[in-house]
């Protein structure tokens, strides 16, 4: 094969890889906007949050309660982090945010931008804020395998095989169920759907708990990638808006697909000219703006 | 709730203004009590305080006004901010230190570039509206912190030192910290006043009526767009003072200043003093940079009380501190 078609589809899937964070990401944050029209802006803390969850899990809990010997690995803090951070998320909606739904929505962006910053300071201050690599790794997905074009680590193909049926099925169940057109019904009318006597305050608190759950999702598959540190929220966040804002929020499937491809994309730029991957996003929205400035999924208007 | 952009801006949550004369009248005198209190701060504050902290704090209740002029007289939240207060400031120092110009003109060259910066940035986020055009200066501002981070001419994470401050007019030497103080004081006081002046112009009318109803100004005949875009590069413009003067004083421009955890601040501090009121950002950006100077010995707890700040003036304070005063003294603008 050519070595450059090779190099290429290899970046093209670490970029994939990347995409699979930024999908997950901003999915939670269309699926948080399209009933609450609110925008989290805590959605990176709570992915960080994520991954702390599952290095506290594996490290420190067993400590904690005596039992030095004992780590909680990867596989039950993949259930058990994201369901910690949902309850976490429905406690902030419950009590906080729930009072700002009258007012102008950029009053809950500053709220989810204070809780960001508390969770921030929190951590950097409990743990280091240089980062902690995630020592839980489960020994069925070390070691790499053979793609045809290079050898790609077990893991990360795990990562984006997950994701990718997180977020198919987070799309059949908002599109294809009963569930589902209950939410949407919600973001088209709440006051017609409370008539026909469903919780919409019950409802709108499990849909944040949802949303922000997938983000400690991401959170735990990113742990074993990256080093679990107490800003890999907040730069991540930035950029999760620039997809949203190319994606547009109107759309479930448009976000994950915009999230895919941009990683794809920036990991593709890496090839031709590395200083520009940082940025390539933040241009791409510019261009956006410029031709379609509703964003790709974006309902005109 | 429902996904349709509401009408109405609820920012600041204005009530019905009482406009009887006897209002009118206890406004006024408020007014000038405040303006005393400023103008008496500003002459004696280096006697009795370290006049360098003072000068951030002028630097910084600049910055906060400027961005005031958005937030609170448009009804636009920036979340980029940052971009114009230490883009201009990395200008100015490049300006001063590698080209050896005089202060005045590394100043007025920061400003410029932020104007110019703000042209490109505002031009762009007024394409959508609410809280999309909060996301959209955020991830603007974020190129240009990449930009200052990777571009060589700005010292990279070492920021750009040894900024000389230079004569002003070839006669004060501004190494002295009074006159060094007195220069800043006035760089301010016309900041400020060109802000009073904007507010209260017949544009900053509309600006305002902007805010209250976008809709209804746009079928009144106003070009919403382009006073929504001149409101940016004004505010951009005044940020850029605010931060080539920063980079005078401590003769340093840094990332920190460029980065969003420095936009979220100045929001605080408006959000704090008061938005859409004259004198709230003073009062913010004094409270906020008073705290982080006495808070400065706890680390990163310092921002875990701004976040807890921020937690609390949105859920229970949203007038803030000048708000809330004209609010008790029934008078409709301060």
């Amino acid at each position: 094969m050519d070595p450059m078609i090779r190099l290429i589809l290899a970046q093209g899937m670490l970029g994939l890889n990347n995409g699979v964070f930024y999908a997950m990401l901003s999915l939670g944050l269309a699926v948080i906007f399209g009933l609450l029209n609110v925008v989290n802006f805590a959605h990176g803390a709570l992915y960080m949050l994520g991954a702390f969850l599952a290095l506290i899990l594996y490290s420190y809990v067993g400590q904690w309660i005596g039992m030095a010997d004992l780590h909680i690995g990867f596989w039950p803090a993949l259930i058990l982090a994201p369901i910690l951070v949902a309850c976490f998320g429905m406690l902030i909606e419950r009590f906080l945010l729930r009072r700002l739904y009258k007012l102008d929505p950029i009053y809950s962006l500053l709220l989810t931008f204070g809780i960001t910053l508390v969770l921030q300071g929190l951590f950097i201050n409990f743990f280091n804020a240089s980062g902690t690599p995630y020592p839980g790794m489960p020994e069925s997905m070390k070691g790499v395998t053979n793609l045809g074009f290079m050898m790609f680590p077990k893991y990360r193909l795990f990562v984006i095989v997950f994701s990718i049926v997180v977020c198919f099925v987070t799309w059949f169940v908002i599109e294809r169920t009963r569930i589902g057109a209950r939410l949407r019904a919600g973001t088209e009318n709440p006051e017609l759907v409370k008539a026909f006597g469903i919780n919409v305050p019950l409802m709108v608190m499990l849909t944040f708990g949802f949303g922000t759950g997938l983000a400690g999702l991401a959170g735990v598959l990113a742990a074993p990638i990256y080093s679990v540190s107490p800003l890999m929220g907040a730069n991540l966040i930035i950029v999760i808006f620039a997809v949203v804002v190319i994606g547009g929020m109107g759309s479930i499937a448009g976000a994950v697909i915009t999230g895919f491809s941009l990683g794809l994309i920036e990991g593709v730029t890496k090839v031709f000219y590395a200083p520009a991957a940082n940025t390539v996003i933040f241009l791409l929205m510019v261009i956006v703006l410029l031709v379609r400035p509703s964003g790709l999924f974006g309902r005109q208007g | 709730m429902s996904n349709t952009t509401s009408t109405t801006s609820e920012i600041g949550e204005f009530e019905q203004e009482d406009v009887s004369p006897e209002t009118h009248k206890r406004g006024r005198i408020v007014q000038a009590v405040f303006w005393v209190v400023l103008l008496g701060f500003l002459a004696v504050a280096p006697f009795f305080l370290y006049p360098v902290f003072v000068m951030q704090l002028l630097c910084f209740a600049l910055f906060a006004a400027a961005f005031n002029l958005l937030i609170g007289f448009t009804g636009l939240l920036s979340f980029g901010h940052a971009a114009f207060f230490g883009g201009a400031a990395y200008v100015a120092g490049h300006v001063l230190k590698v080209w050896g110009f005089p202060p005045i003109l590394g100043i007025i060259a920061g400003t410029l570039a932020a104007a110019a910066m703000g042209w490109v940035v505002g031009s762009l986020a007024i394409r959508r509206q609410g809280i999309y055009f909060a996301m959209i200066t955020l991830a603007l501002a974020q190129i240009v912190y990449f930009f200052a981070l990777q571009m060589p001419f700005t010292g990279g994470e070492d920021g750009l030192q040894g900024i000389p401050r230079g004569n002003l007019l070839g006669i004060f030497n501004l190494s002295d910290p009074i006159t060094m103080y007195y220069f800043v004081a006035a760089v301010f006081i016309v900041g400020f006043l060109a802000i009073y002046r904007i507010v209260h112009s017949p544009f900053g009318q509309v600006l305002q009526a902007i805010r209250e109803n976008e809709p209804r100004a746009l079928s009144l005949g106003y070009n919403v767009d382009r006073f929504k875009l001149l409101a940016f590069v004004l505010s951009a413009g005044l940020a850029g003072l605010a931060g080539s003067t920063k980079a005078l004083v401590f003769q340093f421009a840094s990332l920190t200043d460029a980065h969003w955890q420095m936009s979220g601040e100045v929001i605080l501090m408006t959000l704090l003093g008061g938005m859409g009121t004259i004198f709230g950002p003073v009062v913010g950006a004094f409270i906020v940079v008073t705290l982080q100077h006495f808070l400065s010995g706890i680390g990163s707890w310092v921002q875990v009380v701004i976040g807890g700040t921020f937690i609390a003036c949105v859920l229970l304070f949203r007038r803030g501190i000048v708000g809330e005063i004209a609010r008790l003294l029934r008078i409709s603008s301060l």
